[in-house]
């Protein structure tokens, strides 16, 4: 299980990889919950980042669509965790993802224009394909509440529904 | 007087059908669990297609080049069918989400 998920989300960086080696054989419900709420708010970051920086309508409307998404998946899991009382665990995985975020934030905030537009496109395609992958063969099949599981499978379909809309984005920037 | 009432709601319910086209129907769609549903409809011309949001997030029920209705979160909206036809449209915010009309004349 660990090898499957340190070969989907190894392919961010070394960072990531060196995380997943110290993680835990599984995650439990506790940690699949940090997982998914960290994947969020480092995409709300990346959006707010957007918004901030892109002077075209089309990225700043899809950053725009990328915060209230995962803003509302988000609030839905910090109210799922706290009517099972279950506190996030934080993880060597969702370190890893953050690292890795810090990492794609800082080579974002050198460009600009559509260097900048462009550069951002493509890594929210690639992350959302990561974290597609991560929920399908990972955290999906390991979380065992069944109102996680459920909210993880929603969270999927959300999370494959951006991969599409950044890969139309990205085809109409061309 | 209960044959003039009679007649008086006869001649309602003549004048209705005469204004209204007697096949016009609201066809409802709820969108639930990120998937329209039902995912195929079928319309005749002049019926009205309601989108119900249920979930959380906001959606779109598009058709590219053609039109588009905004589903706000926890709204309703519609769009009245004028062409017969085939009609595939999805939603803009996450495009794995399709729906179909099947529109007979």
């Amino acid at each position: 299980m660990i090898k499957t998920l340190r070969m989907i989300l190894g392919g961010t960086c070394l960072l990531v990889m060196a995380g997943l080696a110290q993680a835990a054989d599984k995650p439990n419900d506790a940690q699949i919950a940090h997982i998914a709420y960290t994947a969020g708010v480092i995409d709300i970051d990346a959006a707010k980042q957007a918004i901030k920086t892109s002077k075209t309508k089309l990225v700043v409307d899809f950053a725009k669509d990328m915060l209230r998404d995962h803003e509302a998946v988000n609030k839905q899991a910090l109210d799922l965790v706290k009517k099972l009382k279950v506190t996030p665990e934080d993880n060597p995985t969702s370190q890893a993802l953050t690292k890795a975020a810090e990492a794609e934030r800082e080579k974002l905030a050198k460009l600009q224009g559509a260097a900048f537009d462009k550069a951002y496109i493509i890594n929210e395609v690639a992350f959302h394909k990561q974290v597609d992958d991560a929920l399908k063969t990972v955290l999906i099949p390991s979380a065992t509440n069944p109102e996680l599981k459920s909210l993880l499978e929603t969270g999927l379909k959300i999370f494959e529904g951006h991969e599409q809309h950044a890969e139309m984005v990205a085809a109409e920037m061309k | 007087m209960m044959a003039k009432h009679i007649s008086l709601i006869a001649g309602v319910f003549a004048l209705a059908s005469s204004v209204l086209p007697a096949h016009a129907r609201t066809i409802q769609v709820t969108v639930t669990g990120m998937a329209f549903s039902p995912a195929s409809v079928t319309a005749s011309v002049g019926d009205t297609i309601e989108w119900v949001n249920k979930d959380p997030f906001a959606h779109t029920a598009t058709v590219k080049g053609a039109w588009e209705v905004m589903l706000p979160v926890g709204k309703s909206a519609s769009k009245v069918i004028k062409k017969s036809g085939m009609v595939d449209y999805y939603c803009r915010f996450h495009p794995n989400m399709k729906g179909r009309i099947t529109v007979t004349p």
